[in-house]
């Protein structure tokens, strides 16, 4: 990473100390604005967080791989999760990330090469009276199909 | 106003009854605090997350306790496969889950309230945050509340950030305190040694959402609903296999049967209550009623008819299960990679009847071994499925 990424992280993270109270029980807050505004938490990031908050490096990056929405690898401009749980699943999820694989040719977890797209499985969005579901950056669609869902998923930038 | 947010016309007994936005945390403020406990317990409310833990008993542990610092928080990390009433309740009957904290708050003698919200429901914490600021400026939240000198009360919200086992109350902690969400050994209880140490009382949504209507109508007018030992109403999020998915605000002790014709179940084969770490019902169980005291559930009512594999049901919910085990005790970590090796044996054909009793026997092992709740209900649809299904799938290849 050069010198005006890291300067760019660097004041990012003073801005979230101001914003929350600097210990660690901010510890997650503070690493999903983070993650909100560069994508994921890399390495150089966790240790200035860390250092801020008094605990060691290794915590940060443990907290990080246990949540499944936290990221410390880069991923896609757009996520876009589908729900695989059961009622999605026999409600036609299975064949609606398979036509995403194929048409995108990636697995579950994966990115584009381009960088475009991050592609994941989630167990039940809680809209199981809409299912299937799907959750494009943090926005949700119901009843989705095959077709609705490729639609969403081609028109993004 | 955006339609996600937009009131339903939904009726039901309690909560989907009508309310005036604040009357009850204005009553409350008038009210005894030892009267408040007398009268949730006499309404024989019980925690609507899962366990129907008696909320007089925790209310009085935490008002009991002697601390600078006491905390409530909303559970609303709602990740129990199939149900989303919580949802509904937060997105619109917002104010009722917000007056249950401050009322909560009132009896134990907190200051602070938490929301610890889903990531998976990040779309509505502006929402939530709006409707915080509106009880703000009219008074109800915030420093000497309804013009109290003696109480201050406020309420902040925390996002998840996709776990499943930190719907558990210790483990929501250790995520609040900016940790792993892995569970912590109980006792001590949340009501002694919860968030940062101090007592806490850790409540569902809709056992919060509950609270308003006691304080208006009264414990014995709660009571009335219901069965015996679980009294009131329960909201039932319904999904899968039939005509009318959706929210149920319905009495506890409704039969299946009931809850099927209620939302156009046809041809139907299965009902898994309580999620995926519920139990799976056959048809000729159909007459069993819902209910703490027979078949009980968090919410989650799942519907399969006859077309659906009861093998794909199983694997699904073992996938989640081996997915969302915090990895910290022995039991659920490798337990549950060992049920879901099981089922595919079963697929592929490659098992013996003596092996798979070896994996009940172990499925056993895992629900008194197990750190937490989701080791020590993990296997119940393993065992459920297997036993009520046994013919569809050990005759199926
Ligand atoms: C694995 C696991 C997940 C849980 N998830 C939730 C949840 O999403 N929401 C909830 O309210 N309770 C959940 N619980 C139950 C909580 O631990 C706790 O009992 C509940 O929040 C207490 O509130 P109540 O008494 O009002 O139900 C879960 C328990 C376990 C073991
Ligand atoms: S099953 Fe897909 S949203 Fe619940």
């Amino acid at each position: 990473m050069n010198d005006i990424e890291k300067n760019k992280r660097r004041e990012f993270v003073s801005e979230l100390m101001n914003k929350y109270v600097p210990d660690r029980t901010s510890l997650l807050p503070i690493l999903q604005d983070f993650q909100e505004k560069f994508g994921y938490i890399d390495e150089y990031s966790q240790q200035l967080i860390a250092f801020e908050l008094d605990i060691h490096p290794v915590e940060v990056n443990s907290v990080i791989s246990f949540y499944a929405f936290l990221y410390d690898k880069p991923v896609g401009r757009n996520i876009v999760r589908i729900c695989k749980n059961i009622v999605c699943e026999f409600n036609g999820s299975k064949e609606i990330s398979d036509a995403v694989i194929k048409e995108f040719k990636i697995n579950p977890g994966e990115t584009t090469p381009d960088g475009k797209l991050t592609f994941e499985h989630v167990n039940c969005f809680g809209l199981c009276d809409k299912s299937p579901s799907m959750m494009v950056n943090g926005e949700i669609f119901e009843n989705i199909n095959k077709e609705s869902a490729l639609k969403i998923i081609k028109e993004l930038k | 106003m955006n339609k996600l947010f937009e009131r339903k016309n939904r009726t039901g007994p309690v909560l989907f009854s009508e309310y005036e936005k604040g009357s009850a945390v204005k009553k409350a403020l008038l009210t005894d605090r030892d009267d408040i406990l007398l009268e949730i317990r006499e309404s024989g409310l019980r925690g609507r997350g899962g366990a129907g833990f008696p909320v007089s008993v925790k209310w009085m542990l935490t008002a009991a306790a002697n601390s600078p610092q006491k905390f409530v928080i909303c559970n609303a990390d709602e990740g129990e496969p199939g149900t989303f009433k919580d949802r509904v309740l937060l997105s619109e009957y917002p104010e009722l889950v917000l007056e249950g904290m401050i009322i909560a708050g009132y009896t134990v003698g907190a200051r602070k309230g938490i929301i610890y919200l889903r990531a998976e429901y990040s779309y509505i914490k502006d929402f939530l945050q709006s409707k915080i600021e509106e009880m703000r400026s009219d008074g109800n939240l915030g420093k000497n509340i309804c013009g109290r000198k003696d109480f201050d009360f406020d309420i902040s919200i925390r996002l998840g950030s996709g776990a499943y086992v930190c719907g558990e109350e210790t483990a929501l902690i250790e995520s609040l305190e900016g940790h792993r969400g892995e569970p912590r050994n109980r006792p001590p209880f949340p009501v002694n040694t919860g968030y940062l140490g101090f007592p806490t009382v850790v409540n569902n949504v809709e056992t919060l959402a509950s609270v308003p209507h006691i304080i208006n109508k009264g414990g014995e007018w709660y009571h009335k609903f219901g069965t015996g030992k679980s009294s009131g109403s329960k909201l039932f999020s319904v999904s899968g296999d039939c005509r009318y998915p959706g929210v149920y605000e319905l009495q506890w002790g409704i039969t299946i049967k009931e809850l099927l014709d209620l939302c156009g179940a046809e041809n139907t084969k299965a009902v898994q209550i309580g999620g995926a770490s519920g139990i799976c019902i056959p048809e000729s169980e159909f007459s069993r009623q819902i209910s703490f005291e027979d078949a009980s559930t968090g919410g989650s009512v799942m519907v399969f008819n006859k077309n659906r594999k009861m093998i794909d049901v199983l694997q699904n919910f073992m996938e989640f299960f081996t997915e969302e085990s915090c990895g910290q005790c022995t039991p659920c970590r490798i337990g549950n990679v060992k049920l879901l090796e099981g089922v595919n044996m079963i697929r592929n054909n490659e098992y013996s009847l003596e092996y798979i009793e070896k994996l009940k026997e172990l499925g056993e092992t895992m629900k008194i071994a197990s750190k937490c709740g989701l080791g020590q209900t993990s296997p119940n649809p393993f065992i459920s499925i297997l036993n009520n299904f046994k013919d569809e799938i050990f005759g199926m290849n």
